[in-house]
């Protein structure tokens, strides 16, 4: 325990790279696979890509937005913000690519077993996901993407101000939140499509 | 923590977004039928009409921090164009041609300028002269 009157020492803030460059190259590997992937347009790949990268989006947005993102907000703020420097940059690469990876892919995959055709008996549920992945898109494009970004750019400046990160991680946690609640619809719909 | 009065971009930006995911939705659920254009191209002009209006609202706003704003959205902007381009690809290889394509093709391209402005803007808002020069991509 500190004496009384004497200031807390500064907060240790680790040096970090915004975007990964690692994680670049990888993103980069990752979108060859898809282009082949649609481009040989065989069942195999295409589901791979799909469950995959759906998998991970659905995982990553259900553990990050129920689990992980409570556990945040009780940190202490040194330990929030070693967390945060290690995590979101990671996040900046990671969801672009998986949410890319299931669409591109999701979309060939139901162009070639027809589920996306308005004959289909499945279109319905179909059209259902498309919503669904509208609604969440509209939330972490607008939301959760730019506050991820920004508190990276604040913890970066050589004074970081503690109530802008503040204000910013409690807009990532809460549209995590409801990206997570909203990755509960995806499950029910995609499991409904894959025992039809 | 002072913050000066900025307009809604984050909240007209989500609006074009939505516009723009509706008109996505509206075309694709239509497959393989003729899809009457008429309301994607409205959502399409309507969502351009947002983007258009928070770009000419923060020409407004006296020193906003352009530097800081570019200097992110150029990144997001070529993030986000490969994302698009891969989404078109998608589509050119299932033979999508005529008004449809053209509407996607827009509405991607709208997409693409629009998700670089909220990243920037979301950035650019929080901006302190004092602030070094923060790298976006560094080894």
């Amino acid at each position: 325990m500190g004496a009384v009157g004497v200031a807390a020492p500064p907060v240790e803030r680790p040096d970090f790279e915004i975007v990964p460059r690692v994680g670049l190259i990888l993103a980069g590997f990752a979108m060859v696979i898809l282009v082949v992937a649609i481009a040989v347009n065989k069942l195999w790949p295409l589901e791979f890509l799909h469950v995959a990268g759906g998998a991970a989006w659905t995982i990553i947005d259900l553990f990050l937005g129920l689990v992980l993102g409570p556990i945040i907000g009780k940190m202490s703020i040194p330990a929030r913000i070693e967390f945060t420097t290690k995590l979101m940059p990671k996040m900046v690469v990671i969801m672009p690519v998986v949410v890319t990876l299931t669409l591109a892919a999701g979309w060939q995959l139901a162009t070639a077993l027809g589920t996306n055709l308005t004959f289909h008996p499945d279109h319905g549920w179909v059209v259902a996901s498309m919503i669904v992945v509208g609604v969440m898109a509209v939330i972490a494009l607008g939301l959760l993407e730019p506050a991820n970004i920004a508190v990276l750019i604040e913890l970066k400046k050589p004074r970081p101000n503690p109530e802008v990160i503040e204000k910013l991680m409690k807009r990532f946690v809460y549209a995590a939140g409801v990206l997570g609640v909203m990755q509960i619809a995806t499950l029910v719909i995609m499991t409904k499509l894959g025992s039809a | 923590m002072t913050e000066r009065k900025l307009p809604p971009v984050t909240q007209m930006g989500m609006g074009s977004l939505a516009l723009i995911v509706i008109g996505g939705i509206y075309l694709s659920a239509h497959l393989p039928r003729h899809v009457p254009l008429a309301p994607a191209v409205i959502l399409l002009a309507l969502s351009a009409l947002l983007v258009a209006w928070n770009l000419f609202s923060l020409t407004r706003v006296p020193d906003f921090p352009w530097s800081r704003f570019f200097a992110v959205a150029k990144w997001s902007l070529l993030a986000y164009s490969v994302i698009s381009a891969l989404i078109l690809y998608a589509f050119l290889q299932d033979h999508l041609s005529g008004g449809p394509l053209v509407v996607l093709t827009l509405s991607l391209v709208i997409f693409a300028v629009n998700v670089p402005i909220l990243i920037g803007f979301t950035v650019a808002r929080y901006y302190d002269p004092a602030d070094e020069q923060v790298n976006i991509v560094r080894g």
